[in-house]
C-alpha cells in the first residue's frame, strides 16, 4: 500500500509539472504538443549532468544541478516552439509534432555517440544514474520521499498564484483568448506568448528528469518518455487548464500508472489473473475515455493555436 | 487654438496603389461630440489608426492642445489620453468586467493583483454614469449593450480625456442606443470630447455638435449640425443626392412561388417553438417583408425554409413542387437564393478569394467544372470579372482578394451577385442591409426591387421599419414565432406596426 502511495506521488508529480508547463503555454494561446520531446530533452540533460557529476557531490548540489540541466535544456528546447510557432507563425501543432520526432531522435544519438566514444563496442542508448539518483530520496521509515514530490506541490501553489493573482497570469490569459484585446491595451503579446513557451519548457524538461529517475536508476533513450508528455496533455485538459483540477487529475493518472508498477503487491488484484500489460496500457485507456466525456465540454483558451497576426481583422 | 483637444492636421497615409488619407484634416473641440462620417472604405479606420499610432503618416502632424505630439503606438495614445471603443469589442470573454478594464493598467502589491481599490473606482464611474455594471460579472454573461459599458469604464477608468466611437450602435437594440446616446451627452457636459465614427444620419443629427466628412480619402468638409439636414449630409458623404425613397412601379404580383403552410421550428434556446404553424405566401414580382423585433422566430423561419434546420412540421411548396425534405443545394439549384443574415458565418468563406466566394453556388455546373471533376480557373476567373464589374465588388486585388480583408458593404455586394446572377425564382434576402451605409443600402434596395420587377419572388426579412415601409409591397408581422399580422405598407403607419411587433395587438392572420 505504501508502496502505491509512493510511485502515485512520485508519477503525478511528473504529470502535475508536465501538465502545468502546457497550461501556462496553452494559457498564452501555444498548443504545445512537443511537451513529450521537451521532456525527453529535459531528461537527457538530467542524467548527462547525473553521469559526468564527480562522485561525492554534496546531495543538494546534485539536486540543484540536475534541475538547472534539465531546465535549461527543456527551454532551450522549447524555443524551437518559440520561434517557429510565434516569431513565423508556423502551425503549431506540426511543430510540435516535430518537436517530438527530433527530442527522442536527438537524444538517442546523442546518448549513442558519448556511450560508443566511451566503448566502441556499448552501441546501447542508456545511461545510467545509480548513485546520484539516491540525493533525490529520503527514508521517512519504509515511505521513499522524493524531494520532486515537494518541488512539484510548491510549484503547483505557484502557478496558482502566478495565473491568478498577478499581473502576469493575468496578462497571459488575456493572450491566450483575446490577442487583440491584450494588444489594444499596450500588452506585448509575442513575447507573452514567448514567456508562456519558455515556463512549459522548464516545467516540461524538469518533469522528464523526474519521470526517469521515478522508481529506475537508468533509462534507454529509445524509448523517449514513453508517451507521457501526451499522457500529461491529457491530464492538462481533464484538468481544464486549471491548476488546481490539474492537480487533482495528475493523482489520478498518476494513481493507475502506479498500478503497473505495484499491482503485484495486492492480493486481490493477482487473484484477478489480469494480464501485467493491461495495468501498463491503464493510464492511456483511462486518459481516452476520459477525453471522450470531457472533450465536449471543455473549455480550452480560446485563441490557443492562432498565431497572432497584428493585421488580421 | 487651445480650443481643439486634438488636431490631426493635413494627415495623408498612402498605401500600394491606394492613398487611403488625402491630405484629411480633423479637429476636435473640448467637450464636444463630433461625428465622423463615411461610406465604407472612406479612409475612417485608416484615419484612427494613425490617431493611434497603428500607421505612421506620410505627410501631416497631430497636435494635443495645441502642441505638437508623436504618436508611434497605441501606448502613445493611450497616455495622451485617448481611447477608443471598437466596433469589434476588445474583451476577453472569461474573464470579469474587472478583469478586462484593469488589464493593461494594474495595480499591484509584491507582484499581486490589488483590485480593491480598482473595483471602488470602477462603481463610483459605473454610479457617476449610471452605468448599472456589475464588476465581478464574466463578460460572456453579460449584454452587448453591457459589454459596451465595460469598453468605456476601460477607457474611463484610464482617464481618458477623448474618446473615440467606432460604430458603436451597430450591435445594440433601439433602447440601449438611446441609453448610449445620453451616455455620450453626459460624458461631453463632463468635459471629455468625443469622436463618434458613424454612418447613421439619425444618430448624429439627434447627438452631435458637428460633424466631417471623408469621402474616397478624401477631406470633403465639415459642419454644424445645427445648419444641416441629413440630405445634406448624405449628399456630402456619397458625392450624389440619395434617394431615400425608393422608386419602384406599382405591384402586378403573379402567380404563386412559394407557399409556406403551417411551419413549425424547433428552437435551440428553450422548449417552444422558435416557429409556430407560420403559413405564408410570395407571389410573382412582389415583395413580401418579414418585420418584428429581433429574436421572434424570424431567423429560424428563414432557417427552416432555406434547409439549414430541418422542420418539425409544416410544408413548403416552391413552384408547385414540394421542397421540404429537399437538401440545400437542391433548393438552390431550383430557384431559390438566399443572402443570410449572418454573412461571415453563412454567406462566405472568409478565407476563401472573392472568386472563389462568388462561385460558391455553381461551381459543380459544368461550366466551372470538366467532366473529370477538376475545376475550370479560367472560366471561374472570368464569370468572377464579370460579376465584380457588374454588381461594382471593390476590393483591394480583384478576384484574387480573401473575402476577410473586404469591407462589409462590398462583401454583401459580393453575396448579392452570387446570389442574384444564378436567377432565382425567390429571393430570400434576410437583413440585406445591416450596418451598410446609405450608398449600399440604395444600391441593395434597387437591386431587390429589381428583381421584384423583373418577375421574381422576394421574401426580405428586416428589423428596420425604415426599410420596411419603403421597400415592401405586403408586410407581415412577427411576433413570438407566429405572422400576427399581414399589411399593406401604405395603408399602415410605423406606429401602428410598431404596436403589433410589440405584441400589444394581433389580427387573426
Amino acid at each position: 500500500m505504501l508502496l502505491l502511495i509512493q510511485y502515485t506521488l512520485i508519477f503525478a508529480s511528473v504529470l502535475l509539472l508536465v501538465a502545468l508547463g502546457g497550461c501556462f503555454s496553452e494559457h498564452s494561446g501555444v498548443i504545445n504538443i512537443g511537451l513529450e520531446g521537451i521532456m525527453v530533452m529535459g531528461a537527457l540533460g538530467g542524467a548527462l549532468m547525473m553521469k559526468y557529476l564527480p562522485d561525492g557531490t554534496p546531495a543538494v548540489a546534485v539536486i540543484l544541478m540536475v534541475i538547472v540541466a534539465s531546465v535549461l535544456l527543456g527551454i532551450l528546447f522549447s524555443l524551437l516552439l518559440g520561434v517557429a510557432a510565434i516569431q513565423f507563425k508556423a502551425d503549431q501543432t506540426l511543430v510540435g509534432t516535430a518537436l517530438n520526432l527530433l527530442g527522442t531522435a536527438a537524444a538517442v544519438v546523442i546518448v549513442r555517440a558519448i556511450n560508443m566514444a566511451e566503448n566502441p563496442d556499448n552501441v546501447s542508448t542508456t545511461v545510467s544514474y545509480m548513485k546520484e539518483k539516491e540525493a533525490f530520496l529520503m527514508k521517512i521509515g519504509k515511505f521513499e520521499f522524493n524531494w520532486f514530490m515537494l518541488i512539484a506541490l510548491i510549484l503547483l501553489i505557484v502557478a496558482y498564484v502566478v495565473l491568478y493573482k498577478t499581473r502576469f497570469g493575468l496578462r497571459l490569459c488575456a493572450c491566450g483568448e483575446h490577442p487583440q484585446a491584450a494588444d489594444s491595451v499596450g500588452i506585448n503579446v509575442y513575447k507573452m506568448r514567448y514567456a508562456g513557451v519558455i515556463i512549459s519548457g522548464a516545467l516540461g524538461g524538469l518533469g522528464g528528469v523526474v519521470y526517469i529517475t521515478a522508481g529506475v536508476s537508468e533509462w534507454k533513450f529509445e524509448n523517449g518518455v514513453a508517451g507521457f508528455g501526451f499522457l500529461a496533455l491529457a491530464v492538462m485538459i481533464f484538468g481544464q487548464w486549471k491548476p488546481i483540477n490539474i492537480g487533482l487529475a495528475a493523482l489520478l493518472f498518476g494513481l493507475f500508472r502506479a498500478l503497473s508498477n505495484v499491482y503485484t503487491g495486492f492480493d486481490f488484484l493477482m487473484k484477478l489473473n489480469i494480464p501485467g500489460t493491461l495495468y501498463n496500457m491503464f493510464p492511456y485507456i483511462i486518459s481516452l475515455v476520459v477525453l471522450i466525456f470531457v472533450s465536449k465540454k471543455s473549455r480550452a483558451p480560446k485563441a490557443e493555436g492562432i498565431p497572432y497576426d497584428k493585421g488580421q481583422r | 487654438m487651445a480650443d481643439y483637444a486634438i488636431e490631426m492636421l493635413n494627415i495623408t497615409k498612402r498605401f500600394p496603389g491606394i492613398i487611403a488619407n488625402d491630405n484629411i484634416t480633423l479637429q476636435l473641440k473640448k467637450g464636444e461630440i463630433h461625428a465622423l462620417l463615411g461610406e465604407n472604405g472612406a479612409g475612417k479606420s485608416t484615419l484612427m489608426s494613425v490617431l493611434f499610432g497603428l500607421y505612421q503618416p506620410e505627410e501631416g502632424e497631430i497636435h494635443k492642445d495645441g502642441r505638437k505630439v508623436e504618436i508611434n503606438n497605441p501606448n502613445d495614445a493611450d497616455a495622451l489620453g485617448i481611447g477608443m471603443v471598437h466596433q469589434h469589442f476588445k474583451l476577453v470573454e472569461c474573464f470579469s468586467v474587472l478583469d478586462n478594464i484593469i488589464l493593461g493598467v494594474e495595480t499591484t502589491k509584491g507582484g499581486i493583483l490589488q483590485k480593491d481599490e480598482a473595483r471602488k473606482k470602477v462603481l463610483a464611474l459605473s454610479e457617476k454614469y449610471g452605468f448599472q455594471v456589475d464588476p465581478g460579472a464574466l463578460i460572456e454573461d453579460i449584454t452587448v449593450g453591457m459589454q459596451q459599458r465595460t469598453e468605456i469604464l476601460k477607457m474611463l477608468y484610464r482617464d481618458n480625456e477623448i474618446l473615440i466611437f467606432d460604430e458603436p450602435t451597430a450591435v445594440l437594440t433601439p433602447q440601449e442606443i438611446q441609453e448610449l446616446m445620453t451616455i455620450m451627452k453626459n460624458l461631453a457636459a463632463e468635459g471629455k470630447s468625443i469622436l463618434f465614427i458613424t454612418h447613421k444620419l439619425a444618430e448624429i443629427m439627434q447627438v452631435a455638435d458637428r460633424c466631417s466628412v471623408l469621402r474616397k480619402g478624401k477631406y470633403i468638409g465639415t459642419v454644424d449640425i445645427k445648419d444641416t439636414t441629413p440630405e445634406k449630409l448624405s449628399a456630402m458623404m456619397v458625392g450624389r443626392d440619395v434617394n431615400f425613397v425608393v422608386e419602384k412601379k406599382p405591384v402586378k404580383p403573379g402567380k404563386v412561388i412559394l407557399d409556406v403552410q403551417n411551419m413549425t421550428v424547433a428552437s435551440k434556446r428553450h422548449k417552444n417553438n422558435a416557429v409556430n404553424g407560420v403559413s405564408l405566401n410570395v407571389r410573382e414580382g412582389e415583395i413580401v417583408c418579414i418585420a418584428g423585433i429581433d429574436g421572434n422566430g424570424q431567423t429560424e423561419f428563414v432557417y427552416g425554409l432555406t434547409g439549414l434546420e430541418p422542420l418539425k412540421e409544416g410544408k413548403i411548396t416552391l413552384h408547385g413542387e414540394d421542397i421540404t425534405q429537399m437538401p440545400i443545394r437542391k433548393r438552390s439549384v431550383n430557384g431559390m437564393s438566399h443572402i443570410p443574415e449572418d454573412r461571415h458565418k453563412h454567406g462566405l468563406v472568409l478565407d476563401y478569394s472573392l472568386e472563389n466566394n462568388i462561385v460558391l453556388q455553381r461551381y459543380f455546373e459544368p461550366q466551372f467544372t470538366n467532366k473529370f471533376g477538376f475545376l475550370k480557373k479560367k472560366e471561374i476567373r472570368e464569370y468572377a470579372n464579370r460579376l465584380i464589374e457588374q454588381y461594382d465588388v471593390r476590393s483591394g486585388q480583384g478576384p484574387i482578394t480573401k473575402a476577410r480583408s473586404m469591407s462589409g458593404g462590398n462583401q454583401q455586394k459580393a453575396i448579392i451577385a452570387r446570389e442574384v446572377d444564378k436567377n432565382p425564382e425567390l429571393l430570400v434576402a434576410v437583413q440585406p442591409t445591416r450596418g451598410l451605409d446609405v450608398g449600399a443600402i440604395e444600391y441593395i434596395h434597387k437591386q431587390l426591387v429589381a428583381q421584384r420587377d423583373a418577375g421574381k419572388g422576394v421574401l426580405l426579412v428586416s428589423l428596420e421599419l425604415d426599410e420596411v415601409m419603403n421597400v415592401s409591397d405586403r408586410i407581415l408581422v412577427m411576433y413570438e414565432g407566429e405572422i400576427v399580422g399581414e399589411f399593406d405598407p401604405k395603408k399602415v403607419t410605423v406606429e401602428e406596426l410598431g404596436l403589433y411587433m410589440a405584441g400589444s395587438k394581433r389580427k387573426g392572420a
